[in-house]
């Protein structure tokens, strides 16, 4: 089946089975390895991707459900070289360590603040709870994305 | 069929269609959260799926004068985003304790009812409105009672080749207070141990009324209609209602599984209503 969408803001057109997952699509078929695969069953969140500006798991998506959508990797957010600011405040606070969760720490925390630009501390702590990290213990990865709010709109 | 193999997957034009090809085996896919879970496991292998999940009549939420009705396709986000949380607090706290927000972005209320598990966070509003669930199938449109729909776990009374088009959630008489809360050991994606909805309509901080729904402590979700009987007439405080903690944990039915035990299960179930009444002030 011929699927197209818009991809990291380029439309892109894919030959694939419709049942194909959207992680493997990713990674093996348009090489873009910055989407993770955890568990494979929704429960990690290692696979977040933003689906027309929500939040969406890669692992748990078929091809056929981004038809015409919108969607955005790791790899749209520091396009031009640059990486987002969302990006620099997690190296900033050591919110990344192993760094096998962070794509989709960083994913879930730019649709949080697409959402809601000022979370506070509890809503951020909220919003990532279906994000898993075994090492940072979350305390870092919270701390850059207030920092990163704070600086976008600061107060 | 390999079990992890990949599903093949037809996207029909409309509901028509969609309703044709769940006719000819088809199973509706919508979000995918529980149903690609179960492919890969192999639990489940229907010969093809039907994505439902775009067609815009399935995705509609209105509110009316007596009620909201919701497409089987809108997502929990949507729902929660929609004036028809705003109108209906009880529908906005279940949803808002459904997993995480991509969970949220993706799942469907309409999946959860067709999934029927006794621990679907959303069912409880359903159960505790009055909702009614709207079909369409090879033989034209018939609606029916959820308590009639779901008939145990991952059993439903729809007919080969039905697809639940949308659910009626009837606004409750005046302006009862609600709860929710569900116990588990992860507040993300957990799958409830337990869980108590309540709608509670207050008078000088005596119950007038009281409808309760109980999840994951019965092959469905099960209104303890003998507990809102008696809470009746009785003041909104915990010392009030201690004696109704073991009517409420007879009202279950538990199993043991991986994430507690039937004993546990009873007892805590028991004991929300000592949170219900904690957690709703009388006043107000």
């Amino acid at each position: 089946m011929r699927i197209q969408f818009r991809l990291n803001g380029r439309p892109v057109a894919v030959d694939v089975p419709p049942g194909r997952r959207l992680l493997d699509l990713l990674r093996e078929d348009l090489g873009l390895i910055g989407t993770k695969e955890g568990c494979g069953e929704g429960e990690c969140g290692a696979c977040t991707v933003v689906v027309d500006g929500k939040p969406r798991l890669a692992c748990l998506t078929a091809a056929v459900q981004v038809e015409g959508k919108d969607v955005l990797t790791i790899e749209g957010l520091s396009e031009a070289g640059q990486l987002d600011p969302l990006q620099e405040a997690f190296i900033e606070t050591a919110g990344v360590q192993c760094g096998f969760c962070t794509p989709g720490l960083v994913m879930a925390a730019y649709a949080l603040l697409r959402e809601n630009p000022r979370p506070t501390r509890d809503e951020v702590r909220a919003y990532l709870s279906g994000n898993l990290c075994r090492c940072t213990g979350y305390a870092q990865v919270v701390e850059a994305v207030l920092r990163a709010a704070e600086k976008a709109c600061p107060r | 069929m390999h079990t992890t193999g990949l599903a093949e997957i037809v996207r029909p034009r409309d509901l028509a269609e969609a309703v044709r090809l769940a006719a000819e085996g088809g199973e509706p896919l919508a979000g995918g959260t529980d149903l690609f879970v179960r492919l890969r496991k192999g639990v489940e292998r229907p010969p093809f799926l039907v994505y439902i999940g775009d067609l815009p009549e399935l995705r509609r939420i209105s509110v009316g004068e007596s009620k909201v009705e919701i497409g089987a396709a809108a997502t929990h986000a949507e729902i929660l985003a929609s004036p028809a949380a705003a109108r209906l607090p009880i529908l906005r706290l279940a949803l808002e304790a459904i997993a995480s927000p991509a969970i949220r972005a993706m799942g469907t209320l309409g999946g959860n009812l067709a999934n029927a598990s006794p621990a679907g966070d959303g069912l409880i509003p359903l159960y505790l409105l009055g909702a009614r669930v709207n079909l369409v199938g090879p033989d034209g449109e018939r609606a029916l009672a959820v308590e009639e729909f779901v008939l145990g776990p991952g059993k439903t009374a729809l007919r080969p080749g039905e697809v639940i088009r949308s659910l009626d959630l009837p606004f409750p008489e005046g302006a009862p207070r609600a709860y929710f809360r569900k116990v588990g050991r992860r507040r993300a994606l957990i799958i409830a141990i337990a869980s108590l909805g309540a709608l509670l309509w207050l008078r000088d901080g005596t119950i007038e009324r009281a409808r309760l729904a109980l999840g994951s402590v019965a092959p469905t979700v099960v209104r303890p209609r003998e507990v809102e009987q008696a809470l009746v007439g009785r003041p909104l405080a915990p010392d009030a209602l201690a004696d109704l903690v073991e009517a409420l944990s007879a009202a279950t039915r538990p199993i043991s599984d991986l994430r507690a035990s039937a004993g546990y299960r009873r007892t805590v179930a028991g004991r929300l209503l000592l949170d219900l009444a904690c957690t709703i002030s009388p006043g107000g």
